[in-house]
Order: structure tokens, then sequence, then C-alpha cells
């Protein structure tokens, strides 16, 4: 072997690609960059990002009961939760306060797992970029909520399973009430 | 007529005539191919008529060095680009393509960035030499341009002892490039310059014993008489065809990389070694300034190698010029291509190629010249290359310690 | 006359050393690393690492929090192979409370092992290449084959870096059969890869003189130091936890260990080119053998998905280790029956192999330092955990 040989191949190389690069696609070594803000990879149903709070219908009637477990099983603990009580002062199913901290959160996709009735999940919106830093990123209970159709768009097979799911646990709930309240009647 | 312009007085046209051939035959490739030179006789025709004999010798050289004043950089901002495109390409990318169409403005974006940016100057730096250190780097690269022929009568001073001259001239970068780095009073720019003065010097030896043998057989230091020597077979017996010239040409291309500290023999500013070695503490426009020093040297060097070994501006059917500039954006292009391939040799290996190898070999090369110079047809050919293969022989089985180990794995079940 | 030449006697030339503080901000010491190096010109005499500029204090939040949370945490201890991680976590808890897991989540586990081994020992060379002043070529050529892994892992767990993907007694999602496919395609095209990068890079005549010869550690060092992963493999030292534990069911498969001869630069390299071979062996048997179907987590743990808290391993304690693409990871636990560890330990593979860099680098110049260090394959994330 001649001194300088590999040298010349590792060089046919690169001269290769340069070539490549204009007459092939990105699987036989064409370019592989995504132009991002015009083209956009395809979105994978499973990707998670920040959570967001389901809701049925109208935003009043959110799934979240403020039971604080996500907010305890958060690792880095950057979900805040205030329960709502009514005017005699009793505790009501729903927070008065929901924050997250978009700084600290870090998209691990706990408190999705964690939560009993379904209310948090994990979002697709990543681009969520501004000019300032606390303010803009710790978001509000307003800004979280997203309805449930929003959930069936970007995530169609979990949400049509965790419908099934909870259709499911109604009927089984109403079901059980009606053998609860028969049972009862005959007294 | 002929007293105001003593050193134009060569030219196959004076200034009438040239304006009588552009309306008769404006297509015509001389035409083409005298542009420039036509452009600039009718500037100083129209100013010779109102302006004395000193302005219009002045006007003449002003247009010389403005035309050169706007090459220069104006190359370097398309080298960027290009160096970015071109790398791009090769790591399957697309390069700069964000500002206009392709990125072709790009340059010009950097450049306003580089104008706005703030300059930083270390607390602790010798100012005066800190602030002189960009200048004296670009002043030596835009000073070359005169002696490099773009064309048929296109040199802008056609010294006698050009040559000389570029060698001498680029040879200072050496000293900016350690005013910058000592006065930065940062050890990575102490370091940068140390290995940069290392490297210009033993490179300035076997760059210059490699030019040797072109000064011999064209019996001249003139970049034009160097290029007219080439000129038999349509422009096409450039000396890169003959065995000496074949070496030459390679050791002179690789030396000539090394003195514009670019890769793989970028150590005065390997950036994963020492930062950014000498301008490590520049920013802004004295930044800009070394990247355009880097740059236009990188093009004069590349336009000399072009001169000395591939024929100049020789060249059958296109204008002169556009085969000057084809031939050493050719050889710029191989200068992308290293530094999109090759990884950095370490400091004492590229002291070793220098002065282990290529000195021997150009020295060898020398007396190959001689020879091929006092033989006859049949015997030079063969007889040099032998020679050369046996130096090349010789210098690698001297050179063992470099050559790759081969390494054998074994495999553990 | 003979003594001012002479470069080995330091007394000969009036020569004073140079003390260079590289980084913590310095563009190839791969993070926040920092190095204060003596040298005698370029020559380096002494180097202290200064490690600790990204601890994050994982293991005293590990032990304030549920087992499940910490997993997530392990995805940023070494951020290239995130799935390796959390590989090694569920080991040492799923020994620790004695969990079993299903055979479909093992082959599931093994192929993410494999695939995030790919992922690291291709652009572990790249680095290392661009440390040794390659313009970012390899690097993204590597990064082209990375991306279509990195595809499989967001398509698979949702994440492409940071996966929390593993969990104790199984895996958190299924993987369904087109993901597989393109898994086996990836497979199938990586050899033709490796073919390319090894004609750019292995024969490379200045890769060869940069690498061999240079950084040598030899057997007996590195087994004292405890050294770990493709660094002891490249001395020679015949040593993988794939095959010394057989954990999980790395026994099913057949793989060879490659080994170094010289334990430099270049064997460390060229160790990895090798394991990547071997490595698809192990992809290729995994995917032709993995069941269709099958249950992801144990039934013993399913109920703790959703209640993490809930989760008591019994008092104990318990050490898992995995072959990491860096080196042999473990993770320490020690319960004490509440929901959280008692104890929790890392042991990282890049920290340890670190802790050898001076032997390495002394003697050697100052551009040597970065290529060692390059080929250490460091993460800082996992050195200041």
């Amino acid at each position: 072997m001649i001194f300088g040989s590999g040298v010349l191949r590792s060089m046919l190389i690169t001269l290769k690609n340069f070539f490549t690069s204009y007459f092939k696609g990105p699987e036989e070594g064409g370019i592989f960059t995504v132009e991002y803000p015009e083209t956009r990879l395809p979105e994978k149903e499973r990707f998670r990002n920040f959570p967001f709070l389901v809701y049925d219908r109208n935003p009043e009637n959110l799934r979240c009961v403020a039971c604080d477990i996500c907010a305890k099983e958060c690792p880095p603990k950057c979900i805040y939760i205030v329960r709502e009580f009514d005017k005699e002062g009793r505790p009501l199913k729903r927070p008065a306060v929901f924050d997250i901290d978009f700084t600290v959160c870090m998209n691990c996709g706990i408190c999705e797992e964690a939560c009993p009735f379904d209310a948090i999940y994990m979002d697709h919106e990543f681009e969520i970029a501004g000019p300032e830093r606390q303010s803009r990123l710790l978001y509000h209970k307003d800004d979280l909520l997203k309805s449930n159709e929003y959930f069936h768009k970007i995530r169609p097979t979990d949400a049509t399973a965790i419908d099934q799911q909870r259709r499911e646990a109604e009927e089984k709930k109403k079901a059980a009430a009606e053998a609860a309240a028969k049972a009862k009647q005959p007294d | 007529m002929d007293t105001r312009f003593p050193s134009e007085k060569a030219y196959p046209f004076d200034s009438e005539s040239s304006v009588g051939m552009k309306t008769e035959k404006i297509f015509s490739m001389q035409t083409l191919d005298q542009i420039f030179i036509i452009a600039k006789k009718i500037i100083l025709g129209v100013t010779g008529h109102f302006l004395p004999d000193w302005a219009c010798l002045l006007t003449s050289i002003l247009i010389s060095i403005s035309a050169i004043a706007v090459l220069g950089p104006f190359t370097m901002m398309y080298l960027t680009l290009l160096e970015r495109k071109v790398i791009g390409r090769m790591q399957n990318r697309i390069g700069p393509n964000r500002v206009g169409k392709w990125g072709l403005l790009q340059p010009f974006a950097d450049g306003i960035k580089m104008l706005t940016k703030e300059d930083i100057v270390p607390l602790e730096a010798d100012k005066v030499i800190h602030f002189l250190a960009p200048l004296f780097i670009v002043m030596p690269a835009l000073l070359v341009f005169a002696v490099i022929p773009f064309g048929r009568n296109m040199t802008a001073v056609d010294l006698n002892v050009g040559l000389l001259f570029f060698i001498a001239v680029s040879s200072t970068t050496t000293i900016a490039i350690f005013m910058a780095s000592w006065s930065s009073r940062n050890k990575f720019s102490l370091l940068g310059g140390m290995r940069s003065a290392a490297q210009m010097i033993s490179y300035e030896i076997p760059m210059v014993l490699s030019v040797v043998p072109v000064i011999m057989m064209a019996g001249s230091l003139s970049t034009n008489s160097i290029v007219e020597a080439q000129s038999r077979w349509h422009g096409l017996k450039w000396f890169v065809f003959t065995p000496w010239g074949f070496l030459g040409f390679i050791i002179f291309f690789l030396c000539a990389v090394a003195e514009c500290n670019r890769s793989p023999f970028d150590l005065p500013e390997g950036e994963s070694e020492i930062v950014a070695g000498f301008h490590t503490e520049y920013s802004g426009m004295k930044f800009a300034l070394f990247y355009m020093a880097e740059f236009m040297n990188s093009f004069t060097l590349s336009g000399l190698a072009v001169t000395l070994f591939l024929g100049g501006w020789q060249g059958p059917f296109l204008p002169s010029w556009i085969w000057f500039f084809l031939k050493t954006y050719a050889l710029i292009f191989v200068m992308i291509w290293f530094r999109g391939t090759l990884p950095r040799v370490r400091v004492d290996q590229l002291m070793g190629l220098a002065w282990k190898f290529l000195l021997p070999l150009t020295l060898a090369n020398l007396l190959v010249t001689g020879f091929w110079y006092f033989t006859s047809r049949p015997v030079r050919i063969a007889g040099s290359m032998v020679l050369l293969a046996l130096a090349f022989w010789i210098l690698t089985k001297l050179n063992r310690d470099v050559v790759p180990e081969k390494r054998v794995y074994h495999f553990a079940e | 006359m003979e003594k001012i030449f002479s470069a080995r006697d330091p007394s000969a030339l009036n020569t004073e050393t140079l003390e260079i503080n590289f980084g913590p901000q310095h563009p190839s010491t791969h993070g926040v690393f920092r190095m204060n190096i003596v040298c005698d010109g370029e020559t380096v005499v002494s180097l202290k690492p200064v490690m600790g500029y990204l601890h994050r204090n994982h293991e005293q939040i590990a032990e304030n929090m549920s087992y499940a949370a910490s997993m997530p945490y392990t995805d940023r201890l070494d951020y290239f192979n995130s799935m390796s991680n959390n590989f090694g976590y569920s080991l040492a808890v799923e020994k620790l409370a004695n969990i079993e897991v299903p055979e479909r989540a093992q082959y599931i586990r093994v192929i993410m092992a494999e695939l995030t081994r790919l992922v690291n020992h291709v652009s572990v060379i790249g680095f290392l290449l661009n440390d040794l002043g390659a313009f970012f070529t390899p690097v993204l050529y590597a990064f082209r084959e990375r991306e279509k892994i990195l595809d499989i892992f967001e398509e698979v767990s949702g994440a492409r870096m940071m996966c929390n993907y593993f969990r104790f007694g199984g895996v958190k999602y299924e993987i369904q059969p087109h993901i597989l496919q393109r898994i086996k395609e990836i497979v199938k095209k990586f050899p033709k890869f490796l073919e390319e990068f090894e004609a750019l890079l292995s024969k490379n005549e200045i890769l060869c003189m940069r690498c061999q010869n240079v950084g040598v550690l030899p057997k007996e060092l590195a087994v004292s130091a405890s050294i770990t992963g493709p660094m002891l493999r490249a001395s020679g030292v015949d040593y993988d936890i794939r095959k010394v534990d057989k954990y999980s069911i790395y026994g099913r498969f057949k793989f060879r260990i490659p080994l170094g001869e010289k334990g430099d630069v270049y064997d460390r390299y060229y160790v990895r080119i090798l394991e990547m071979h071997e490595s698809l062996k192990i992809l290729d048997q995994a995917l032709k053998d993995i069941p269709a179907t099958g249950e992801l987590v144990s039934k013993k743990m399913a109920p703790f998905l959703k209640s993490p808290r809930n989760f008591k391993p019994p008092v104990g304690e318990a050490y898992g280790r995995v072959e990491a693409p860096k080196g042999e990871l473990g993770f320490y636990v020690v319960s004490d029956g509440t929901p959280q560890p008692w104890r929790y330990h890392v042991r990282a593979p890049s920290f340890i192999n670190l802790t050898i860099l001076e032997d390495m680098c002394l003697g050697h110049k100052i551009a040597d330092v970065i290529v060692i260090l390059g080929s250490v394959d460091i993460v800082l994330g996992e050195v200041d955990h």
C-alpha cells in the first residue's frame, strides 16, 4: 500500500456523498435535512411534550378532581394544585388553581400514568418559545385546558381506548347504582 | 498617448483601436478575453482628455488597485459561502439556504453581523499590537494579488521578481499571527502562535524549493513569463504534466494548504484543541479580518499554484480569465474537500512531514529537474519517473514510524 | 552543545512549564469537564481532572421520591443512551423486589438496549473524529443513522432521547409490528453504512497517525483502575457483563466479544466498530425470536403502574448492572420498606473510566489529550450525576 492511499480513499467517500446529495434520496446518501418550519416530520402518536388537562364538552366540565396525585408523583414537582371550595367552605371536586411550570417540567409523562381520572395527558405542542423567561412558561389552568376532541386529534388510539374505558366504567357504575337502588326498593 | 502609459505599451492594441473593435465584432473571443483591459482603456481614454499625465497614471494605478480591493474581499465573502455549501453537501446537508436564493446573500448577513458585534479587547492585552495584528494579516494577503496573472495582460504589476515578491510578502503573515497570539495574553492564543510560527517557517522551505524547478525550466521569476513558458500545445503544455512538475505541484499545494492554515494543517487555530488558536480573543470585525486573510490567502495561493503548474490563464476555447478562475476554484474546491474529509495532524507529525518527507522530496525533485533539462526525450520521462519513485520509496521506508500498523483483533466467545 | 539539543533533559534548557486551564468551557471537553494541564511546550507534564460542574444531586433526589419516579432521572444520566440506563435501574429494582419480567418485554428490552449501543458507538466515533479535527463529516454521517434509530425510539416510547420507556417488570408501551419491521430494515442497512464509515476512517493515514500508540492503557492498569466497557476490552481483557452475568436474556444470543491488542485510541475506536457488528447480530436474533404477543408488564407490577407510591419493595438491598455502551452501569438500591429507596447509588462508567485519564495522557501532546478524552467516551451528565 502506498502511503496516502487511505487518505485518498476517504476523500473519495466524501466526494461520492457530495454528488449523491444532488441526485439521490435520503436513503441512498442524499440530503437528509428536514427544512423545519416549511416541512415537518410526521407527528408520532406517542410523542410527548408538556401536559394538558382534558375536558369533556365544555371547559367547565373538566375531568380533573384536584386529587393532587399527579403533583405528588411528579418527579421535578412542577405541578401546583389548589382545590376549589364552595361558598360554605366545602371542598369541590375541581381545582381552583392548576399551574404547571414548563421551565421545570421534564416531559416524563408520569403525571399521565398516575392520574386515576384520565384528566391529564401529554401534548404534542412543542413550539412554546417566547421572549420572556418565566412568566410565559408558567401555564395556568386556562392555558392547559384542552378538549377531548383535541386529544382525539393528536392521539386517536389512546383517546379511543380511554373513552371506551370511561364509558364501560360509567355503565358499570350506573348498573351498580341501579342494582343498589333495586336492592333498596323492596325495603 | 504612448508616452502616457509606458507600462502598457506592449498591449496588442491601444485604446482607439479597441473601441473600434468593440463596435465591429463585439462578441469576438479576443474582445471577451480582453474585456477588463478594454474597460480600463476606455476609462483612461476618457479621463485622458481632461486630466494631466500624472493624474492619468494615478488613475491607471487606482483602477487596478480598486479592482483588486473589490475582488479580494468579494472572493473571500463568497468563498465562505462556497465552503459552507460544499462541506454541507459532503455531509449530506443543504448548507446556508435562508438568506436570499440558495443563501446567496448569506455573506452579507454575516458581514453585517460581524460589523455590529461588540469589539472585545482583553483587559490585559497589549492594546496597540492587538489592534494592529488583524491589519497586518490582511495587508500581505491583499498585496500578493498584485503579481497574480488573472488573464492575458491582466497582471496588476508585472514584476520581474514576481514570484519572489509573492513568497516574501506572504511569509510576513507569520509575524501578524504571532502579534495576535502574543498580544492577546491568552494561553490558547500563545500555543496557537507557537504552532503557527513553527509551521509557517517549516513549510516555507519545501514550498520555495518546490517552486525552484519551475523557475529553472521557465528561466524567469516573473509570473507572466512562467505562464508564457507553458503556452505550447494550444495552452495545454502545463508543467504539471511532467514528472517533476507533478510532484512539485503536489508538494506546493500541500505546503500552500499548510501556509494558509487550512485543514488538515489548521493547527494554529485547531478548534477542538486550542479553542481558536491565535484569534481566540478577537471578535467582531477584527475576527472577520483574520478570516478574510485566510480565505484570500487560500485564493492567492491556489492562484499561484495554477500559475506555476497548471498553465495559469492558458487554455483553449474559453477566455483567459475564465480559465484562470476555473482552475483556481477547482483547487479551492480541493482545499474545501480536504477540510470536509480529513482530521487534523498533530504538531510533531506536521513538523515531521515538512522536514523529514517534503524537504528531501523537493531536493530530489530539484535533481530530477536538472536531469530532465539535460537529457533527451525518451530517456528523461522514464528516468525521472524512476528517480522520483525511488526517492518516494526510500522516504516512505525512512519514515516507517508514521505508516499505519496492521492490527489484528481477536474475539472471545 | 549536545545538552542543549537533548529535549529529554529538562534541565538542559531553561524552560518554564505552562499551566493551562482546559475547560469547563472548551469546545471539546464534551460538556463542562475541566482539566488543569501543566505542559512543557506542548507536552503534558501533569493533568488534573476537575469534575462536578454538572452535579445534579441525582442520588439524593432519587432517595426522596418513589422508585418509579427516578426512572426519568436515569434517562438524564447518560443522555445518549437512556434505554440502557433504564435497563440498569429496572434490573436493580426487579432484583430487589423479586419481579419476573415477561418474555416479550425481555426481548423488547434487549432490542432497545442494543439499538442504544448502536446509537452511542456510532456517535462517539463521530465525536472522536471531531476531536481529531475532522470538520463534522463523520459526526453527521453518524447522526444520519442515529436519526433513524431515534425516530424508532420516538415512535415506541414518545421521546427521542429521554425515553423513560422501561418499567419495573416490563416496558411501558406495546411495540407494534410495523415498528419491528422498520427495526429489521435498519439492522439490514446498518452494515452498509458501517462499511462506508470504515472506508472513510479506518485506513486513513492521518487517523492512524493520530490514534495508534496514543493513550495506551495497559491491561493491568485497566483492571486495577476498574475500567469497564469498550475501553477495557480494547486493552485486551475479556470482560463483558452481557457474557459474565447473562442478565435478562442475553444468555440466549450468540455473539462474540471483540478484544483489542494494545489498548490505544485506535483499538478503542475499532473495538467499538466491531461491537456494533456484534450488536447487529444480537438484534438479528432477537428480532427473529421475539414472541408476537404477550404481556408487557408482569402481573405483579401491573397495579403499581397507576400508583407508583404504593410500590414498596421488601427490606433489602440489590445491585443491578448492565453492560451499558460506556461500560458497567450499576445501580445499588437499598430498601427500608418505604416507598422511597433508603440508599440509591449509581456506578457511572464514564466517571470511573475517566479517573485513569492522567496516566494515559502523560508525555503526550495537548492535541492527544483531547483525542484520549474523546476515546474514553464520557457524557458529563453521567460523570457528575
